[in-house]
């Protein structure tokens, strides 16, 4: 049976425009519009980037730092718009890539559910279902009415982790996350991705751990300063950047 | 078209959320909560009514309930626009990260306004219990001012915060603005009051027209005329649909410049 292509990246290139001076203010901003001094310098942090994944595949992207790779997952996200090219996404994306960065401190942990899973698109219903499920997947039972301030990094992250994770989306975005939590968690995490795989999700994942990667994935995109290096099987692909 | 629709009803959920962690983290920590919402505009109005109707003597009957009527419209206006502003530059670190319709960060905020408001109206409700004022049926019109009131500032607000993400002097200048605003709206003063040259100026300011049409069905029993009602609503849509033009046009940029 033909695998549908649930992600399919064409000519991708990312373009930031450097300020070489910063305008937060209104009046340097017309002083230089009129001086016409307003330059800009480019910086494509992607460029040509093209590749295609079926549906459950596991790519993981790899590079060194700055070649690119969370800035591919954020025009996959559509937190990024790309300068050039289409990314056509063909299913739901629940996104992994920075834990916690929908929590408000201030709510106590219960409430940052409710609120975490709105921005991921789950209605109140929905999450009331999955609620014991990331008590007790994220061990905070004690914990689920302190506000989210007073929590260490480690208990934000098993907690966004379990509330990202929730259902079965078609594509999971994951950006460096298991570095997170003791390696008892991170063991509870890859096994909880792996049945994800299984149950059909495609997973999209950034790692710098090589090992981590060889053991999620299945194909392999190298970026490197923008451009793919190197596309194919995890194998051949790690084979390669370990001997760079 | 369509798309957006879908798109709406999906985060739909989301809009609630901001609302009520708005609301929550606005009175968490207070013993009287919400009740702050009431009592705000109270001591407001007897500050207000202490102040004018001793100093300057206007001919005003039930001269509280004026100022309060006028505070509870102004109000809205000032804070839903002046939180809407904020928004975006407040959900930065979300923005950043993962997707979310954007616009529904400034949505959530008219909309906790607007929570405030009821509750501010509510207080009004009980002054003109309380000093026997007497309640006309054109209150049950009060909706029309409301309604066109909020579409207003809603597109206020989606341009501002989309202004203020390039330009950060916007947040400096508008609490500026929104005082000049407050004396060019007929809060505290009758309009019948004003030389002719100043009328006019006060009259061209949307608020003014808002305003009195509020408190023509709330304290006059009057029924709103219709040309206020034709102005004020192509006002509305006017500035709505520039908000959301540029909202729209900066929308992409937003990122860069957070």
């Amino acid at each position: 049976m033909e695998q549908k292509t649930v992600i399919k990246a064409e000519n991708v290139s990312m373009c930031f425009t450097l300020a070489s001076e910063k305008f937060d203010n209104f009046k340097d901003y017309v002083i230089k519009m009129i001086k016409k001094q307003v330059s800009y310098d480019e910086f494509w942090a992607l460029s040509d980037v093209s590749f295609e994944v079926k549906q459950g595949d596991s790519l993981g992207l790899i590079g060194l730092n700055g070649s690119g790779k969370s800035t591919m997952l954020k025009t996959i996200a559509g937190v990024l718009k790309p300068t050039k090219g289409t990314v056509v996404i063909d299913g739901t994306v629940a996104p992994l890539i920075e834990l916690g960065a929908g929590f408000d401190a201030d709510l106590t942990a219960e409430e940052n559910v409710y609120l975490n899973g709105a921005l991921l698109g789950y209605d109140r219903k929905q999450m009331e279902a999955a609620y014991q499920d990331i008590v007790e997947f994220s061990e905070l039972q004690e914990f689920m009415h302190t506000p989210v301030k007073n929590f260490s990094s480690g208990m934000v992250s098993r907690l966004a982790f379990a509330i990202a994770t929730i259902g079965t989306p078609d594509i999971l975005i994951c950006d460096e996350v298991l570095s997170v939590g003791d390696f008892h968690f991170q063991e509870k995490c890859e096994q909880r991705i792996q049945r994800m795989i299984d149950a059909g999700t495609t997973i999209l994942f950034v790692s710098h751990s090589i090992q981590q990667v060889k053991k999620i994935c299945n194909k392999i995109v190298w970026l490197d300063h923008g451009h793919v290096k190197m596309q194919g099987d995890a194998e051949a692909v790690c084979e390669q950047y370990s001997h760079s | 078209m369509s798309g957006y629709i879908q798109n709406f009803l999906k985060f739909r959920p989301l809009l609630n959320e901001l609302v009520s962690r708005d609301i929550k983290i606005k009175y968490r920590r207070s013993v009287l909560g919400v009740l702050w919402t009431l009592l705000n505009p109270l001591f407001m109005m007897l500050i207000l009514s202490f102040v004018f109707s001793n100093l300057f003597k206007f001919n005003i009957d039930n001269f509280p309930l004026y100022v309060l009527s006028g505070q509870v419209i102004f109000n809205f206006f000032s804070e839903s626009t002046t939180n809407a502003m904020s928004a975006i530059i407040g959900s930065s670190s979300l923005i950043k990260k993962i997707y979310v319709p954007k616009y529904l960060f400034v949505i959530s905020r008219v909309v906790s306004s607007f929570i405030n408001l009821l509750a501010a109206f509510t207080a009004l409700l009980a002054v003109m219990i309380f000093t026997r004022a007497e309640l006309h049926w054109t209150m049950l019109l009060v909706p029309i001012p409301l309604v066109l009131l909020v579409v207003f500032s809603t597109g206020v607000g989606l341009f501002l915060s989309a202004i203020t993400v390039q330009f950060r002097d916007v947040m400096h200048l508008y609490g500026v603005f929104t005082t000049a605003l407050m004396y060019l709206t007929p809060v505290i003063y009758p309009l019948s009051l004003l030389p002719d040259t100043v009328k006019f100026i006060v009259m061209l300011n949307p608020l003014t027209n808002y305003l009195s049409m509020f408190r023509d069905v709330m304290l006059n029993n009057n029924l709103p005329s219709l040309l206020g009602v034709v102005v004020g609503l192509v006002e509305a849509i006017i500035v709505m649909v520039i908000g959301l033009y540029v909202f729209y046009k900066k929308q992409d940029t937003f990122i860069l410049n957070l």
